[in-house]
């Protein structure tokens, strides 16, 4: 361990970030439950960042858990396997944990309570397996971030080979407030982090590995030192609590010293960051053939019952975490799917979770703190929580305007959305939502720009077939005009011939 | 007479020489306003609908240069085209000024009779079908320029906006009191 630098002082003393009340517990106390099988699961088809995947079965079919449902498309995507076996009940438009509240493509299953595996290949010894094989079986595992991002795993690994990576961070720094699914799974499945994240090191070809918890998880700190013992190139880190300390580049930053250049990404310091539960994901995967199917879920919120993290399978409704966590006491004043700060508000407990839910949260009325936004006081508390030392006020206030352009002049694309301006203005402004509002509708204007172009070639293209077409029928007129003047020519040319032959 | 050829003579120098400054400012604003125009068709999509109420692409483009027509004049193109526009230009546009979602054509199944009209007549290839066949619009390559929906014998075709999907959804903007 002896190669880590420890973080100089002047770096645990930057202001950036928040400090909310943590909430973790009682969830973070006790040990992981299983949530078992609810009667109908429903497999969302875009429940990694990228493309949404494609149907490989019908509605019918039998399927076993582990089995490809669904299969990754393009560059960017991944595997949806069946989380358990039954029978495929519909595939198309179901309710989707999505800001719009709108539905989304997913395959509904009917479990069959037998929970059958598809044959699962053991590999006693996976980290003998080659780099590439061992991203290819990621990929086919399905294998996505499991912090929240849900960015397909196996993309990463590929974008690490082809940079080159001295160092595997894994965040274990869970810095939401209520989450504590992954200091669960450290301190329960140490051993399948370490393992998997050795894996990943191996699949890299990186040297080093830190493994980045927050202080106020000394359980799993000590799990996870334990784990990692055998192991010199493994180090356990120790870091301030702080959100949002599990953003890539602070973390890097709190770890390294180092920061990807702006606009940059983490494999330019040769880096690549992973998730605690992405590792032990791996590991499942590599060592035992299993899909990704289950993942822990914190159960939490001041309007649930009985907060417990959970493993759920992929698909479980909103409804059934909820009723295994002893149900609602009141009325949520909102249901989130993932942390408070950055997860997703659902409109009902219809949705399922995906592979990247890290929590289900039935927050109160006191705990969402809502209160009408007053006039900015201009106090700067905004400027000096943002960790990437932007300035929300006046992004918003650009926004607002509606100039969009001059927002991303000054920085709307670094913005994290991780809403730690919003948690501290006194005026209760809802910067976030502006930055987010943003984004969507440069994304979208790009989306429809492209679009465009794209109909105006097909355009020209037609233009050009007709004036290519009029101009082969003109030519061929031409040529047929020519050619029976040619046929008359020599038919007169023959009967002159005849005629000369007759009167001779 | 003397006189009278020097005024002769002075006028006409004046006069041509007037000619010469007067030609060539005219060659040289011809040839801005002409590059400026071409700009703006290569931004238009090309449909020359005509539903901005001018003859073709070409015809709205010099309006806007001119400054006859604002750049949200034409639909097909729509906030996205307008916003181009007005930023090549230097034109700032007021944010309500184009609310209205681009709208797309969309085939009545039971009303269609499958003559071809509305197929022949998309500039962007964007309907699919065959004589006596059922047609249907390709959404991703319709401007919703309206020419189909005007020549359909039936009235099968109307402009529908584009359904929202999870995937085209933007966060609204926060509303706020002050
Ligand atoms: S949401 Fe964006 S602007 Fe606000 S603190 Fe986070 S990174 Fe900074
Ligand atoms: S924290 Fe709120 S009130 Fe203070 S400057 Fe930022 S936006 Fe204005
Ligand atoms: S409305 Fe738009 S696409 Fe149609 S002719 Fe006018 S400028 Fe061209
Ligand atoms: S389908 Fe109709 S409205 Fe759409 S581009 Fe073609 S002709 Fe225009």
């Amino acid at each position: 361990m002896a190669h880590v630098v420890i973080p100089p002082i002047r770096r645990l003393l930057t202001r950036w970030g928040i400090h909310p009340d943590s909430h973790k517990f009682p969830a973070a106390g006790l040990d992981i439950a299983d949530a078992g099988l609810p009667p109908l699961l429903v497999l969302p088809l875009s429940q990694q960042a990228g493309a949404p995947a494609r149907p490989v079965v019908k509605v019918g079919d039998h399927v076993l858990r582990g089995q490809l449902v669904a299969e990754a498309v393009g560059h960017v995507s991944a595997h949806v396997h069946a989380s358990t076996s039954g029978t495929v009940m519909a595939i198309g438009d179901a309710p989707m944990p999505h800001p719009s509240g709108l539905p989304g493509q997913g395959i509904t299953l009917r479990p069959d309570g037998l929970d059958r595996w598809v044959q699962r290949d053991v590999e006693p010894y996976p980290i003998n397996l080659a780099p590439e094989e061992i991203a290819r079986r990621v990929a086919a595992a399905g294998i996505v971030g499991m912090g929240g991002a849900a960015f397909p795993a196996a993309v990463k690994l590929a974008l690490g080979q082809r940079s080159s990576i001295h160092t595997v961070i894994l965040n274990g720094s869970e810095c939401e407030p209520y989450l504590s699914c992954d200091d669960r799974l450290m301190q329960e499945r140490a051993g399948d982090i370490i393992e998997g994240a050795r894996l990943l090191l191996r699949a890299t070809g990186a040297q080093h590995l830190l493994v980045g918890i927050e202080d106020n998880k000394p359980d799993a700190i000590d799990a996870m030192k334990l784990a990692a013992h055998p192991y010199p190139e493994v180090s356990v880190v120790r870091i301030p609590s702080r959100y949002p300390m599990g953003a890539e580049r602070q973390l890097i930053h709190t770890l390294l010293g180092v920061e990807p250049p702006a606009g940059g990404r983490a494999a330019d310091v040769g880096v690549v960051v992973h998730n605690v539960g992405t590792a032990a994901a791996v590991w499942r995967a590599l060592r035992h053939g299993e899909a990704l199917t289950e993942r822990v879920i914190t159960v939490a919120g001041g309007a649930v019952a009985a907060p417990r993290n959970m493993r759920v399978r992929v698909g479980t409704p909103l409804s059934w975490l909820v009723e295994r966590a002893g149900g609602l006491t009141r009325e949520p004043a909102r249901l989130v799917v993932g942390g408070p700060m950055m997860g997703v508000a659902v409109p009902d407990l219809d949705v399922p979770v995906g592979k990247g839910a890290s929590g289900v949260l039935a927050l109160t009325v006191a705990e969402v703190g809502e209160r009408e936004p007053s006039a900015c006081i201009r106090c700067g508390s905004c400027v000096v929580a943002c960790p990437v030392g932007l300035m929300p006020l006046e992004m918003a206030n650009r926004i607002n305007a509606g100039e969009l352009g001059q927002a991303e002049d000054i920085g709307l694309r670094d913005c994290l959305t991780c809403g730690a301006c919003g948690y501290v203005c006194p005026s209760r402004i809802p910067l976030v939502q502006y930055f987010a509002h943003a984004r969507g509708e440069l994304m979208a204007r790009e989306r429809e720009r492209k679009r465009l172009d794209e109909v105006r070639e097909l355009t020209e293209a037609r233009t050009a077939r007709h004036e290519r077409e009029a101009r082969e029928k003109a030519e061929m007129h031409a040529r047929r005009k020519a050619e029976r003047a040619a046929a008359q020519a020599a038919e007169a040319a023959a009967k002159v011939s005849a005629t000369q032959e007759e009167s001779a | 007479m003397e006189q009278m050829i020097t005024a002769v003579m002075s006028l006409a120098a004046i006069g041509s020489g007037l000619g010469v400054v007067l030609g060539v400012a005219a060659r040289k604003f011809a040839v801005e306003g002409d590059s400026r125009v071409e700009e703006i068709v290569a931004m238009l999509p090309a449909a020359n609908c005509g539903q901005c109420g001018f003859p073709g692409c070409e015809g709205a483009a010099q309006a806007i240069v001119e400054g006859e027509a604002s750049p949200t004049c034409c639909p097909p193109g729509g906030k996205v085209v307008a916003l181009a526009i007005a930023g090549h230009l230097g034109i700032t546009l007021g944010d309500d000024d184009m609310e209205e979602a681009p709208k797309i054509a969309v085939i009545e199944d039971a009303i269609c009779i499958g003559c071809t009209k509305c197929y022949r007549l998309c500039p962007s290839d964007a309907i699919v079908g065959a004589m006596k066949q059922l047609h249907g619009v390709f959404a991703e390559a319709c401007t919703g320029c309206n020419q189909c929906a005007d020549k359909c014998p039936t009235g099968a075709i109307t402009m529908q906006p584009l359904p929202a999907t999870a995937g085209t959804w933007v966060m609204p903007k926060p509303v706020m009191a002050a």
